[in-house]
């Protein structure tokens, strides 16, 4: 009897260490074919000129950076609208948690696509011209990325006692400024640099409001540069696999080593 | 009102069956595929940092979308990817010739399962670390089996979640843009494809169409949304 469950158990094991490896080869090896693809930029000969090719474009870098610039605003002003918000719903108004978990949603129910759409018959006339500024885009990020937020900063709040903290900070003298700045934002630094990596992550590659809303972005320069040559984006690809890595990477070591 | 009649138009029709086929179909293998993979990593007795860097991964994957995701299956399955250059050159098989195409309705399908599979890893895991080992042994002291236990007790506790998941990942894929966009080039008749094509320039001649069409898939994100609500709630009753 003993024989017989040991070798059912050690097939199990092996069944479902089949299953990981099936999986290991399919994530895996478009990553490996597309790197060695990437690395045949010159004719008979394997080397990086693909890459030198992309990090000698000044246009790589012009769309990068504006793409920065872009997840920059849309973090810092994501955040000065949404951590006012999470803190006066854990503290005065638990009710309002249906509404803005409702609002959570609506980024799912109206995809990027039909968001853009929306934005440009709305705002490409005036009383509201808004279509050439780059705060139409950066709007358009924020409630892309607003469920992200949210959920980070509810749950950091959640780990903290607010109620104590502000109350204690309160006792004392400071002001509710002070409170916020001395008091809550260092106590949610984790959760805030979370939610600031993964907007990052989110926003660096973005394409669909960037192209329609005709921006230099990093997004539509790696669709025009996928149109016109054929190593080039391989090793893009290569690139921006590894900026997305490093983002969600940093997303995950800041909420593990949160835990207890 | 009058707009909505252009949605019965022979071609629009056929772009949200395309749409709704896709989706549908990318949806099923990520809840497929995503499952077996989490629940080989949660509680197949493999060792625990598999299951880390499994979601660490997934965490990654489901993100990488769009165009990089693009480029990396046309060097791997397009017409002069490795894997097909390898198939014809060392097995003499030629895989355009069986019929595939990377820029095809199977490819794009293919594709997505790339971000499909990661996100249904991340959304089922929860509920497979809620599934207590004292149900299983409770279930085998009745002297139930394994495939006992599963269609009586696993099976009919997961489904809600299982089910929420695929509105999910359908959801997922009928509003992609970018990946199909780059892939395709906007020839396939996609629904994001055309409103896209819309706002490009008024290709269909109709300006009136782009709210229709839009309309039309947000009244499909609404019906998804309250479905997965209504499961949501059916799991979180065990689930805590």
């Amino acid at each position: 009897m003993d024989d017989l469950s040991a070798t059912r158990s050690l097939a199990r094991v092996v069944r479902h260490a089949l299953i990981v490896a099936s999986g290991v080869v399919f994530f895996v090896l478009p990553l490996v074919a597309t790197f060695l693809f990437s690395l045949h930029g010159k004719k008979n000969e394997l080397g990086f000129s693909a890459y030198e090719h992309v990090f000698a474009d000044p246009q790589f870098y012009s769309t990068f950076l504006f793409s920065l610039e872009m997840a920059f605003a849309t973090v810092v002003l994501g955040l000065v609208l949404l951590l006012p918000t999470v803190l006066w719903m854990h503290l005065r108004a638990p009710r309002a948690r249906a509404l803005i978990e409702g609002f959570a949603l609506l980024p799912f129910v109206v995809p990027p696509i039909v968001l853009v759409f929306g934005l440009i018959k709305l705002y490409s006339r005036p009383p509201l011209d808004l279509v050439t500024s780059p705060l139409l885009l950066v709007a358009g990020y924020i409630v892309i990325s607003f469920p992200y937020l949210f959920r980070s900063l509810d749950a950091g709040v959640r780990a903290l006692d607010l109620k104590s903290l502000t109350e204690a900070s309160q006792s004392l003298g400071a002001s509710m400024v002070t409170t916020l700045w001395r008091v809550i934002i260092p106590n949610l630094r984790t959760s805030l640099l979370g939610a600031g990596f993964l907007t990052f992550a989110i926003v660096l590659g973005e394409l669909t409001l960037a192209v329609l809303l005709a921006w230099p972005a990093f997004g539509p320069y790696m669709a025009l540069v996928g149109r016109d040559l054929a190593y080039e984006p391989a090793a893009l690809a290569i690139v921006s696999f590894l900026l997305t890595w490093l983002f969600i990477g940093l997303v995950q070591l800041l909420t593990r080593t949160k835990g207890p | 009102m009058e707009n909505f009649t252009h949605l019965t138009r022979p071609g629009i029709v056929k772009s949200y069956v395309t749409t709704l086929q896709i989706s549908a179909f990318s949806a099923a293998g990520g809840v497929f595929f995503g499952f077996l993979l989490a629940y080989a990593a949660t509680l197949g007795g493999l060792p625990r940092a598999l299951k880390s860097f499994l979601l660490t991964f997934s965490g990654v994957a489901s993100n990488f979308a769009g165009v990089p995701l693009a480029f990396t299956f046309i060097a791997t399955l397009g017409r002069v990817g490795l894997v097909t250059t390898v198939l014809s050159t060392v097995f003499g098989i030629d895989l355009y010739d069986t019929g595939f195409n990377l820029y095809s309705f199977w490819g794009l399908g293919i594709t997505y399962l790339y971000f499909q599979i990661p996100l249904m890893v991340l959304l089922i895991t929860p509920a497979l670390e809620a599934m207590k080992p004292s149900w299983r042994e409770a279930a085998e002291s009745l002297g139930a089996g394994s495939l006992v236990y599963w269609v009586r007790v696993g099976l009919p506790l997961l489904l809600p979640a299982i089910l929420a998941s695929f509105i999910m990942l359908f959801g997922n894929a009928f509003g992609a843009y970018a990946t199909a966009y780059a892939l395709t080039g906007g020839l396939l008749n996609l629904v994001p494809i055309l409103i896209g094509a819309q706002i490009r320039g008024d290709v269909l001649h109709d300006p009136n169409l782009g709210y229709a069409l839009a309309l039309g898939m947000v009244a499909i994100m609404t019906a998804s949304i309250f479905a997965y609500l209504a499961l949501q709630k059916q799991t979180s009753r065990w689930m805590t």
